[in-house]
């Protein structure tokens, strides 16, 4: 009994702390898709300039844990970045926060998985459908914005769904460099109250929910956005 | 005088180390109706296929109502198409008709229709909308413009392909074999829409297994054999007395 009022007293501060954990899957959850469908046309390119580093990016970020990228990013970055002008500029304060530095490491590691994702989709749509685009005088850029880039996104939507959540998860690694969001949170609370499951329980409690959500809401996205493949005659 | 609409000469293409066509040559005048008829493998879709570089050919020249589509030489002596946009405002005035319809399965058969007009022509959407409720009421579609392409039968996802290449104002139709995916049933309906374009006084450029079709609208029939015209002429003739054996063989196998 004693628990259960425990983790309900765990809640608030974790649901206070529950928007960072929604921000850094936002923001990384947008740049990681902008970031990883230039890396799939850039995989997808005849050019070996452009396919080539597309692959060593995508091979490095998958090949490797994400703690190790977050460290690496952190670390690496924090240690060189003081050295250089960026001491002195404007921007110093914020680089000095670690949340850029997850968001950073969140956005490219997202990037190389959504880049597999959409390279297949694109490779899946029908020459056809290209080819007539073709015909009519479309020129590649075009097709590129009309027809391939929305039908290849619409059709790996359900991966692209089931890797934001994944990221949601995921986001719980910045707690590692000093973030309170809602993992970093519950590692404080253990801290401070000396209890050891019950901010881990409040903390899954809260993550369950929100996974929860997104699901429902990516499913009714999903099912809007791809209508043109179950409308029955 | 009746002016050329379409002009292509020696055409030759060849696939790794098999040569599909070995120069072949054609004209339409404003109004033809010009079917390429032969066997598997004789090369007419390739033929068709050039006509708008979907395959560029090695070696010959197209001209579209007098206007050459310009060409250099590449590295291994065969050509390829010297300015982009000029190839592209070429394909504007080609309208193709693909054996496999085609439609973008994302957008509804009205998208799909006004798709070229307002993003390559650069209409606004009232003009494009205007002008496709007729083209859909001419191929007998209108009931199924806000349908997706997997909601339709094969015959009327092949009207609505003919719909979004006239949407154009093509001066050529290209037809690749137009009828040949569909279902015996529902061949009548696309080859009625193909009449009633060649009635209009459309210049169109066919590939074609039905020879009823080739025989009633054609101006021209030519038959193709291994990459060469082994007979050309109007279809009265070529079809009711070929002087080649092949094409009499081709005619009876038909």
């Amino acid at each position: 009994m004693e628990t259960i009022s425990n983790v309900i007293g765990f809640l608030p501060a974790l649901i206070k702390a529950t928007p960072l954990t929604l921000l850094l899957t936002a923001v990384a959850g947008v740049f990681g898709l902008a970031i990883g469908t230039l890396v799939a046309l850039a995989r997808l390119s005849t050019r070996r300039i452009l396919s080539m580093p597309a692959y060593v990016f995508t091979f490095a970020f998958r090949g490797t844990p994400l703690l190790v990228q977050i460290y690496l990013v952190y670390y690496g970055l924090g240690q060189v970045l003081p050295g250089t002008w960026v001491r002195h500029s404007f921007l110093w304060p914020y680089l000095r926060d670690g949340l850029w530095y997850a968001i950073f490491a969140l956005s490219l590691n997202q990037a190389a998985y959504n880049a597999e994702v959409i390279r297949g989709a694109i490779k899946a749509i029908p020459g056809g459908q290209i080819e007539a685009a073709k015909s009519i005088g479309m020129r590649s850029s075009l097709i590129l914005r009309r027809i391939t880039l929305p039908q290849a996104l619409r059709s790996c939507l359900p991966v692209l769904t089931g890797d934001l959540i994944i990221l949601l998860k995921t986001t719980s690694l910045a707690s590692t460099i000093t973030i309170l969001e809602v993992m970093g949170t519950a590692r404080m609370l253990q801290r401070q109250s000396l209890l050891i499951f019950e901010p881990l329980i409040a903390a899954g409690i809260i993550y369950f929910t929100v996974v929860f959500i997104l699901t429902r809401v990516m499913n009714v996205v999903e099912k809007r956005l791809t209508r043109y493949r179950t409308a029955k005659a | 005088m009746v002016a050329t609409a379409l002009s292509v000469k020696n055409i030759h293409k060849s696939f790794g180390s098999v040569e599909v066509l070995k120069g072949v040559s054609f004209e339409a005048r404003s109004g033809d109706v010009i079917s390429l008829i032969g066997s598997s493998g004789s090369g007419k879709s390739t033929l068709l296929r050039c006509i708008n570089y979907l395959e560029t050919p090695d070696e010959g020249e197209i001209s579209v109502s007098g206007e050459v589509i310009r060409t250099l030489k590449g590295k291994d002596g065969k050509l390829v198409a010297a300015d982009k946009r000029q190839l592209e405002h070429i394909r504007t005035r080609l309208g193709m008709v693909f054996q496999s319809f085609n439609l973008w399965s994302h957008k509804t058969i009205l998208e799909n229709i006004i798709e070229g007009p307002m993003h390559v022509l650069g209409m606004t959407r009232k003009d494009a909308v205007g002008e496709a409720e007729v083209l859909m009421e001419k191929v007998g579609i209108t009931p199924k413009r806000d349908h997706y392409p997997n909601q339709l039968s094969g015959g009327q996802q092949q009207r609505a392909a003919i719909a979004r290449a006239l949407a154009m104002k093509p001066d050529v139709m290209l037809f690749d074999e137009p009828t040949s995916a569909l279902d015996p049933e529902l061949v009548n309906e696309v080859l009625l829409v193909i009449k009633k374009l060649a009635e209009e006084g459309r210049t169109m450029v066919m590939v074609t297994h039905e020879m009823s079709l080739a025989r009633e609208i054609s101006s021209e029939v030519i038959f193709l054999h291994k990459g060469l015209v082994e007979e050309r002429g109007a279809p009265s003739q070529v079809m009711r007395d070929p002087k080649s054996a092949r094409l009499r063989q081709f005619l009876q196998m038909a």
